[in-house]
């Protein structure tokens, strides 16, 4: 018998569990933690997993490792007051609007204060309304924010991006993006996995909800459909039934119950995808350019690459993602099939994803300004469509998807875990080169370690192939490739942890377990296909004779492929100046220490007298400004964007007169 | 270059040899206090005696010229700790402190003290309120029941002057410890001497030491934690700047013990003297061989940095402080694992106060028997306090542990300043307790601190009397732990600030007996739920005033008054026309001109015009001004 | 009228020489941005991301390092900085009429630090170690022992008449 615990009397043996929260949920009881999540490190602040030992002494079950012998408790009176208390003052400095919160009913917050009976606070509201942040994919709302920190480790631990940090401290501590700007601003690849671990409303998908209602009842719009692979193994968790189960049928017949004319597959264009990849990839191969050819089906690995990475863009496949392909070939070829004008085709996706919604507002795969996709909603938002629309889940009777996007082969299905677009490539790939029957299931780059490597015989040549998922992986993935180490021939990136199956617009929770399960439900799906490779798929064969030609033809690129360019992080554009305010002149006086040394700070005083005494202040917006780098030649001012050195207080006041007299003129 | 004992024996010889050669060393105070108080120009003005006299000695001349002697020499040295009389003028080999000197008084010191070694009386320390002169350091009664160990070199020698370290015996312990004992002897002998954490923690400095060294791991690093952040204490700060070398051998001795070859000084930004005394102090170390590779010959190596706080009370807390030496936020993380463990860059890491590193030396040239002979039964050898506040001397002091308090603010701090009464004292800052008359007899040591319910803390000594009012002082203090909080954990965060909102409103005369309790509530959670020391203390002085002054808090949220005086919603002031000599000083500093009167006769104060500021009563000579509920 | 025109495009050149010499190592950022403000006398937006960049970190962590320690400044601060101590000991001996004097005689609104022609800066520092000579005021790193509202005011008075004379 292994070592054992005691854990409120009862005896619990120990397996290898990290800490002593693992084994106190091992034994029946649901610590409540706010800060906790296996995926990332520990950080023990929320102390809500306290639990007291023998000795009376309180520990955090989250940050303590098991010992044999040790004897805890998990619940006595002391406890339970504390946990109460820390609620309480959580509460009192939380944003309270919970019934209108779109995390009502899901926030963690809300179920441990009404799980542990916390009925008042008694300390006044101090968190003043702070203005929200509406980004393209998330919306940032500081005044539901309990500061756990859970969001900026994922960023920075898994993902590897590190868009939201720890700002100030004490009271005025702050999650917030550099310099508090808006997420949208600075480096966010909108992968939502900040949302998938809020435990508040403080991060949460912004919701297109409104807006696919509002097409819906629109009369002259055709709405359809495009479904991700990932969402049929997840939509069915949110009325109770276990992850992983599949649901495709129940999302079709849901999603024409909300008002759709068609429901699409997204696996077809996925299908689609890897013949348009594979072609690329051989082409390379053969030329022996650009390799690594990287997957591009993930937009926030596009985005990432394009802030971190501009020397790989050219390595990225310029295969749109599956759903831009679907928005591509809907809106060119769907409105001579359903009869409707192009205008009135409102084309809807429904994905694990909320970077998909950045991707769908992207220029480069907008025609003539106009995107092809019009609504993204996730998985979330569509099971709030259909409680919205007061749908019995247990009375869905499974539909089909419409054809004729809606045949996929189970290479397509398999692109919403990682390692499936690889898998789904290296299949067809596998057929064009050797002529026969590959070995259909790679299974050296399934899983969920972050990192897999597959060295795999096509052609009589060996194929290096890496998949990597997090983008933290990524980072270390480029790293090695940038120092020169590691040599590949394919890599597949996807941002989310395990995949699509693990977006940030999945369901909650978004777990490993959750994950695992979903990914399991996509190969059980792929294993029961008839067709499994891409290009076995007869409806995308007959889209190329009839339309695209071949992969690879000028209409093949012109619709499927794109194009990608460098990002700056921060957006450095200065704030816009309002209108009539253009004529200000603007003088920034050097106060850098060279300067100040200098007396820069006498011409500041120079320029602040001159200017009151000219009359005309209103013209003039003065300030300081940090090294102007004119060190030698200091004090420095900028006016406007002439920099002009050795300044002294007399210059500055004649400046001032002269400038005040050229405008006088003017 | 010092490379082997023989060689670090002989140059202490020859130091000393030569610095005895000089009649008359005068020494200048060049601590933080007296640099405030204008001693650079004094010891230039004394320079430029010398010069003019030509009798200012030249130690290298000295050095190489056996048998040649000289006059006088100038010296900067550290802190004395009698900060209120500076600037300090020290001059050996007599012993004589001046006090209160100025540039002006040069020329007459060299003229009869350094020529003639004259006692100048008028320059000496004079007990207030009587023509009690003093003109030896020691005989002053500041100075006469303290036990100065650890500070015994501060003022006594330049702190810019590696040899004079040397020379006063400098290194020996490193010296003793690198070629007498193996790394676990040194363990043990720093647990046998007893020294414990004078951080404030306690914990025995040698079992710390064992655990580093027995901590898995070729890499280990030694910290020297200088980030004394408690407000009213500078300890720390005076050791630093008054004998940095000493701290440096400490962590040479603490490097070899564990194993560890890279060390980090962590200074408070706030300190620039220290960091550049600190600074100096390792560049000659390693020009002479003490600090680099081989030290001594031995083949024990060590190299240490300074790291300069940037401005955060947490910092002092060890897993912050070892993330702010890796460049991120302070903010503390859990343990287990220990710093022993885990600490600076993922490596065992020996984390010891500079107090208590400056310890060290000790023990190991004079032996654990020597270091332990003075001291309390459980807490041996001495503490340094910085005593200040509401007593008549303020200053950095050096008691054997187990001093009572009575002792050091009557005997040593002389007592009450301005003939009040005492009230309280506040040991161990934000983190300690407030102590009352009835603790007068308490020893200071760290078991007779945590009974009373107190904490030994770095060593801040802050004195009240009775115009102090408690309820504000807990205020402060919630005031300082809310702001200084690094907000990581829920309770020390959101409960500190509550707290501070609950004091804020007893004081503001807003407060009521639900807000008592609920005070007393949070600091229960705050004390026993938070993430780290911080928290986890902040409470306290909270919990001590309202166990010894419940009454007064009491007298704010009941009755709406103040007893004190203090709290500015609740005060009203009149004057009292029996003490009222009618000089009216209080009605000239009055912003609001709420006082008038007649010359020579009562003045009246105007309730109505009245800020409740206070000035006053401060002003008033007379105690005429009183309040009234 | 000036001869000596040069555009604005900045190139870092100083804050490129400060992290070069720490060797791009971001465990030294604390030293870098002290060095930094050292040179700019304040952390500008632009800086920052400069040093982010230059050591591999993200903005957002650099920003969260540079707000959380009390000496380092977002904003310029003014010619004279003058901190007043409210350490234990000065509090006691009344270091918030000293405060409470400055702030009204540079005009200073609640939560404002620096006067806005950029003269003054006040500050409050949770104790200079100077405890013995309390209460304790510095301006622009002077120390001034044992100080009233009065003396300080003064001070100031002084200051600013010689800033009008020039």
């Amino acid at each position: 018998m292994n070592a054992t615990m005691w854990v409120d009397g009862r005896e619990v043996e120990l397996s290898g569990e990290n800490n002593i929260l693992e084994v106190v949920r091992k034994a029946g009881v649901d610590l409540p933690t706010f800060c906790y999540h296996s995926e990332l490190s520990v950080y023990g602040a929320c102390r809500m997993c306290l639990v007291e030992d023998e000795r009376g002494h309180l520990l955090a079950a989250c940050a303590t490792p098991p010992e044999p012998g040790l004897k805890i408790r998990t619940n006595s009176k002391r406890l339970l007051h504390h946990r109460r208390l820390i609620l309480e003052l959580i509460l009192a400095n939380h944003n309270r609007d919970c019934t209108t919160c779109e995390k009502c009913g899901e926030c963690r917050l809300q179920e441990l204060a009404n799980r542990l009976g916390v009925t008042q606070v008694r300390f006044r509201q101090k968190k003043q309304a702070e203005p929200v942040d509406v980004g393209p994919a998330l919306v940032h709302d500081p005044s539901k924010c309990i500061l756990c920190g859970d969001c900026v480790r994922m960023c920075e631990e898994v993902q590897g991006v590190g868009v939201l940090g720890f700002a100030y401290r004490g009271s005025r501590l702050a999650v917030l993006p550099a310099f508090g700007k808006k997420m949208s601003e600075v480096e966010c690849v909108n992968c939502g996995q900040c949302a998938s671990v809020c435990p508040t409303g403080a991060l949460v998908v912004k919701s297109d909800v409104e807006r696919v209602w509002a097409a819906l009842s629109d009369p002259t719009k055709k709405v359809v459909a495009q479904v991700a692979p990932a969402v049929r193994v997840s939509f069915s968790e949110a009325f109770g039934l276990p992850p992983g189960t599949v649901g495709a049928g129940q999302v079709v017949a849901a999603l024409k119950r909300l008002g759709f004319a068609r429901v699409y597959d997204t696996c077809f264009t996925a299908d689609l995808t890897v013949r348009e990849e594979c072609h690329e990839f051989l082409e390379r191969l053969n030329s022996g350019t650009k390799l690594p050819q990287f997957t591009s089906c993930c937009p926030a690995w596009v985005k990432f690459a394009e802030q971190y990475y501009p020397e790989y863009l050219p390595h990225i496949s310029t295969c749109r993602s599956p759903q831009a392909m679907f928005g591509a070939v809907a809106k060119a070829y769907l409105p001579e099939e359903l009869g409707v004008k192009p205008e009135n085709l409102y084309v809807v996706s429904i994905m694990p994803c909320t970077a998909k919604k950045f991707e769908a507002g992207r220029r480069e795969l907008a025609r003539a300004g106009i995107p092809e996709i019009d609504a993204v909603l996730t998985t979330q938002e569509l099971v709030r469509m259909v409680r919205q629309a007061s749908l019995d889940f247990t009375q869905l009777e499974p539909e089909a998807f419409d054809l004729p996007f809606g045949l996929a082969s189970g290479a397509g299905v398999i692109f919403g875990v990682t390692g499936g677009v690889a898998e789904a490539v290296l299949r067809t790939a596998a057929w064009a080169l050797d002529g026969k029957t590959p070995e259909l299931e790679f299974r050296a780059v399934r899983g969920l370690a972050s990192c897999k490597e597959a060295v795999i015989l096509l052609g009589g040549r060996e194929i290096r192939v890496a998949v990597v998922h997090g983008l933290a992986a990524a980072r270390r993935l480029l790293e090695t490739l940038r120092a020169g180490e590691g040599k590949y021939d394919l890599v597949e990136v996807m941002a989310c942890p395990g995949g699509c199956v693990g977006g940030g617009g999945q369901p909650l929770p978004n777990d490993t377990d959750h994950r695992a399960a979903r990914a399991a439900g996509l190969y059980s799906l792929d294993r029961q296909r008839e067709l499994r490779r891409a290009d076995e798929n007869p409806l995308v064969e007959k889209l190329y004779r009839e339309h695209l030609g071949a992969p690879g033809s000028e209409e093949a690129k012109r619709l499927l492929h794109t194009h990608y360019s460098p990002r700056r992080r921060i957006s450095g554009e200065e704030v816009a100046v309002a209108p009539g305010a253009a004529a200000k002149t603007k003088i920034r006086v050097c106060v850098g220490t060279s300067c100040y040394l200098k007396g820069s700070y006498d011409v500041l005083q120079a320029f602040h007298r001159a200017i009151a005494a000219s009359g005309r202040a209103e013209e003039f917006d003065l300030g300081a400004t940090f090294c102007l780098e004119n060190c030698p030649g200091g004090p420095s001012v900028q006016v406007n964007d002439k920099v002009l050195g050795q300044m002294t207080p007399e210059k500055a006041a004649e400046l001032v007169r002269s400038l005040s007299e050229t405008k006088e003129q003017v | 270059m010092i490379k082997s004992v023989e060689d670090l024996n002989q140059a202490a010889r020859a130091f000393r040899a030569a610095l005895g050669r000089i009649r008359r060393r005068v020494l200048v105070c060049h601590g933080t206090g007296c640099v405030a108080n204008g001693s650079p120009k004094v010891y230039e003005a004394l320079r430029r005696e010398l010069g003019a006299r030509g009798i200012e000695a030249d130690l290298e001349y000295l050095l190489e010229h056996e048998g040649a002697t000289a006059p006088a020499q100038v010296e900067k040295s550290g802190c004395h700790g009698f900060c209120q009389m500076g600037p300090l003028v020290r001059i050996e080999p007599e012993g004589y402190l001046y006090v209160h000197v100025s540039p002006e008084d040069a020329p007459e010191i060299v003229e009869k003290t350094v020529l003639k070694g004259e006692l100048i009386e008028r320059l000496t320390y004079t007990l207030p309120g009587t023509e009690r002169h003093f003109a030896r350091e020691e005989e002053i009664p500041f100075y006469r029941k303290q036990e100065r160990r650890t500070l015994a070199a501060c003022g006594r020698i330049d702190p810019e002057d590696i040899r004079e370290y040397i020379a006063w015996d400098g290194y020996r312990g490193l010296a003793r410890a690198l070629t007498e004992f193996t790394p676990e002897a040194v363990c043990q002998e720093v647990l046998a001497a007893g020294l414990r954490g004078l951080g404030g923690a306690g914990f025995p400095t040698g079992k710390k030491w064992e655990a580093v060294r027995k901590a898995p791991g070729s890499k280990k690093y030694v910290v020297a934690n200088g980030d004394e952040g408690d407000p009213g204490a500078f300890m720390d700060r005076s050791i630093m700047e008054g004998d940095p070398h000493k701290v440096i051998e400490g962590m040479l001795i603490a490097g070899y013990a564990v194993g560890a070859d890279e060390g980090y000084i962590y200074v408070r930004a706030e300190y620039p003297l220290a960091v550049e005394r600190l600074s100096r102090a390792i560049a000659a170390a390693e020009k002479w061989g003490l600090l680099g590779e081989n030290i001594l010959g031995t083949n024990f190596s060590f190299r240490i940095h300074i790291n300069k706080g940037a401005g955060a009370f947490v910092c002092g807390e060890g897993t912050a402080l070892v993330s702010s030496i890796e460049g991120q936020r302070g903010m503390p993380r859990t343990r287990p694992p220990r710093l022993a463990e885990r600490g600076l860059f993922g490596c065992p890491t020996l984390l010891n106060n500079v107090e208590t590193l400056a310890n060290v030396p000790f023990i190991l040239r004079e032996g654990a028997a020597a270091f332990s002979r003075i001291g309390s039964p459980t807490s041996h050898g001495t503490k340094a306090f910085a005593l200040t506040g509401n007593v008549a001397n303020t200053g950095l002091i050096e008691v054997p542990m187990g001093t009572t308090l009575r002792e050091v603010i009557f005997d040593i701090g002389g007592g009450i300043r301005g003939g009040r009464n005492f009230k309280a004292v506040q040991i161990g800052g934000p983190s300690g307790a407030c102590l009352t008359g009835e603790h007068l007899d308490l020893p200071l040591d760290f078991e007779s601190l945590k009974r009373a319910g107190a904490m030994m803390g770095s060593g801040g000594l802050v004195v009240m009397d009775d115009h102090t009012c408690m309820v504000e002082v807990a205020r402060f203090f919630m005031d300082f732990t809310q702001r200084e909080s690094c907000g990581k954990c829920i309770p020390c965060r959101e409960g500190t600030s509550r707290m501070l909102e609950i004091l804020e409103r007893i004081v503001a005369g807003q407060g009521t007996e639900e807000d008592l309790n609920l005070l007393e509530e949070l600091a229960v959670t705050v004390k026993e739920t938070s993430l780290c020391g911080l928290g986890q203390t902040a409470p306290n002085p909270v919990l001590s005033t309202l166990r010894h002054f419940r009454s007064e808090y009491l007298a704010h949220v009941r009755d709406k008054r103040c007893p004190a005086g203090v709290c500015r919603a609740l005060r009203r002031l009149v004057i009292n026309p029996e003490k009222c000599r009618g000089c009216g000083r209080c009605a000239r500093v009055c912003p609001a001109g709420a006082i008038s009167g007649q010359l020579k006769s009562p003045f009246t104060i105007d309730l109505k015009r009245c800020l409740r500021c206070g000035a006053c009563r401060e002003s008033c000579s007379f105690h005429a001004i009183e309040e009234v509920n | 009228m000036f001869d000596d025109n040069i555009t604005s495009g900045r190139r870092f050149a100083a804050v490129n020489e400060i992290v070069e010499k720490h060797g791009r190592r971001p465990e030294h950022l604390v030293a870098i941005l002290q060095e930094v403000q050292e040179v700019y006398r304040y952390l500008p937006e632009e800086v920052l991301t400069y040093v982010a960049t230059s050591l591999g970190l993200s903005p957002a962590k650099v920003f969260g390092v540079a707000t959380f320690y009390e000496n380092f400044s977002l904003e310029p601060k003014g010619k004279y900085v003058i901190r007043v101590c409210d350490g234990t000991a000065c509090h006691v001996r009344g270091s918030a009429l000293i405060q409470a004097a400055v702030r009204e005689r540079l005009g200073l609104k609640e939560g404002q630090k620096t006067t806005s022609d950029l003269l003054f800066t006040l500050e409050t520092v949770a104790c200079l170690g100077a405890c013995a000579l309390a209460p304790v005021v510095t301006i622009n790193g002077d120390v001034h022992g044992q100080a009233t509202p009065e003396k300080i005011v003064a001070l100031i008075d002084e200051l600013a008449k010689g800033e009008r004379k020039s």
